[in-house]
């Protein structure tokens, strides 16, 4: 998968995130977002995600530029899997509906040919057992789970996970790291934001480093984390491997 | 005595409970019924105005139903409308809901009367009185839905929006479902408030429940045995209204 920022601009009011970035990146399956609390990478995820619109720039994934009106940002949408820190299910349906929602209404499913998917990716997820309880009555690892499989079901190009453990207990965490590790297997790409950095290390091909209004390096993982080349990243990995 | 005080601490036993309520049944009825005897009774008399007291009361529950339809579009509309972000339709929606909660009932009734529906040469009585009472009640009910809206957080507008729902859809699927949940509750309590707000109805000669009484009122010359059923009809709408809040009230407490 190959993605692509040409000198692209986001503010906040005063606070520009990102501040004229350009950057590409090209990644057999995982590619990784770290970096500071505040440093814009749930920014930099949902502008991949066609979420929000850059200020000003393009932003390109696998050879072409994101569309910048809604209506045709929404198509865009409908064929990737985006899964966020917490609260992606909607409360009011059950583990199955949830899945179904979007294979119905957007996707254009027949009831049973909906019904028969969402039986087969909870299955997978180990769900099924689940499937008929509303969110409210399920784990925060379960919860993660069954949005990981909603964003599945609908068979996307790939898939944009933003910090999908953070919320978690340890435990829980590694419930939801291993089912993420095991997509690899599927050979779906996956752009994920992490705090997790032994998971980014193993698992993720390239990891980029977002801070000050950029990407400050993009490197495979292993050089990431044992050679760092800006004293930006060689900082923060100083300070959250201390402990 | 202590069994007749209900406390957290110390929840009053179920019999004292029982006990309490037959024993002031039994003491206001006693009191009501001095009263009666001390009065001219005359329930013969009204008795023989029954069907004017059940033509009423029906008129007040058809009128009442259709409001409580009417009222509810018209405030989804509203809400929606608030929320556009085409000026001239929030701008509408803003002056609709302000003005109308900024006046008395009342005042609409007369106004809608005799100030513009007679003006129209729009003659009739019980369309112009449902519409009345609906455009108020769907003022309060606009913002009851509002706050509902409101209170669906913007992690599910975001949730929507990924799996590539359209806004209508996004209305449909997520937010109106979630909000239903919520509002039950204070949106019954505004269609006991539209039952009862409907006898003001009878200034314009309509003739609802309210009007009836007054009928057999001064066919009778009887009050108290006029307006006690008229209190009593009432109470038979709205009390089970009530009790269907409490109780949806209750459950939506459990699931969250
Ligand atoms: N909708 C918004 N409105 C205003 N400011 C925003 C908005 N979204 C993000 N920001 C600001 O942009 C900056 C970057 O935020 P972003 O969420 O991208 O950081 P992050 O790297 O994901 O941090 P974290 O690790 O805490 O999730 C922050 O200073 C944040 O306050
Ligand atoms: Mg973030």
């Amino acid at each position: 998968m190959r993605i692509g920022l040409v000198n692209v601009t986001k503010a906040f009011g005063a606070n520009r995130v990102l501040d004229g970035v350009s950057f590409e990146a090209e990644f057999g399956h995982t590619l990784a977002l770290v970096g500071p609390s505040g440093g814009g990478k749930s920014t930099l995820l949902r502008l991949l995600a066609g979420l929000d619109r850059p200020d000003s720039g393009g932003i390109f994934v696998d050879g072409s530029e994101l569309p910048k009106s809604e209506e045709s940002l929404r198509l865009y949408r409908r064929k990737i899997g985006i899964v966020f820190q917490a609260y992606n299910l909607f409360p009011h349906l059950s583990a199955r509906d949830n899945v179904m929602l979007p294979l119905l209404q957007v996707h254009g499913l027949s009831k049973t040919a909906a019904a028969d998917r969402a039986e087969e990716v909870l299955l997978r997820f180990q769900l099924s057992a689940h499937a008929d309880k509303q969110p409210g009555l399920l784990s925060g690892g379960q919860r993660q789970r069954v949005a990981i499989a909603r964003a599945l079901a609908i068979n996307p190009k790939f898939l944009l996970l933003d910090e999908p453990t953070s919320a978690l207990d340890p435990e829980m965490t590694a419930e939801v790291l291993d089912v993420i590790a095991e997509l690899r297997e599927s050979g779906r790409p996956i752009i994920l934001v992490t705090h997790e950095m032994g998971f980014a290390r193993k698992s993720a091909d390239l990891v980029a480093f977002v801070a000050d209004g950029g990407i400050c390096e993009c490197r495979p993982a292993e050089e990431f984390f044992g050679n760092p080349a800006s004293p930006a990243t060689r900082k923060f990995l100083e300070k959250i491997l201390k402990y | 005595m202590e069994f007749l005080f209900d406390r957290a601490e110390k929840p009053a036993p179920l019999w004292a409970k029982g006990a309490t309520v037959c024993a002031l049944l039994a003491v206001y009825s006693a009191l009501c019924i001095w009263v009666f005897s001390i009065s001219m009774m005359k329930w013969e008399k009204v008795w023989e105005y029954r069907v004017v007291f059940l033509n009423g009361w029906m008129t007040t529950v058809g009128i009442s139903a259709a409001a409580l339809v009417l009222s509810t579009l018209f405030g989804l509309a509203a809400a929606l409308a608030r929320r556009s972000p085409f000026l001239p339709l929030k701008y509408t929606a803003v002056f609709y809901v302000e003005t109308v909660r900024g006046l008395p009932l009342m005042f609409l009734v007369l106004f809608g009367f005799y100030g513009v529906a007679n003006i129209l040469g729009w003659n009739d009585r019980m369309a112009v009185g449902v519409l009345v009472l609906s455009l108020f009640s769907g003022a309060y009910i606009a913002e009851v839905i509002r706050a509902g809206i409101e209170s669906v957080g913007r992690s599910q507008w975001d949730s929507a929006r990924a799996i590539g729902l359209t806004l209508a859809q996004t209305y449909r699927f997520v937010i109106l479902p979630q909000v239903l949940k919520q509002t039950l509750p204070p949106l019954a309590g505004q269609f006991s408030s539209l039952i009862k707000d409907s006898s003001l109805l009878y200034i314009v000669g309509i003739s609802e429940l309210t009007f009836s009484a007054q009928q057999v009122n001064s066919a009778t010359y009887s009050t108290f045995e006029a307006y006690l059923p008229l209190g009593v009809c009432y109470l038979l709408l709205t009390l089970p209204l009530s009790l269907w809040t409490k109780s949806l009230e209750a459950r939506v407490r459990y699931e969250t």
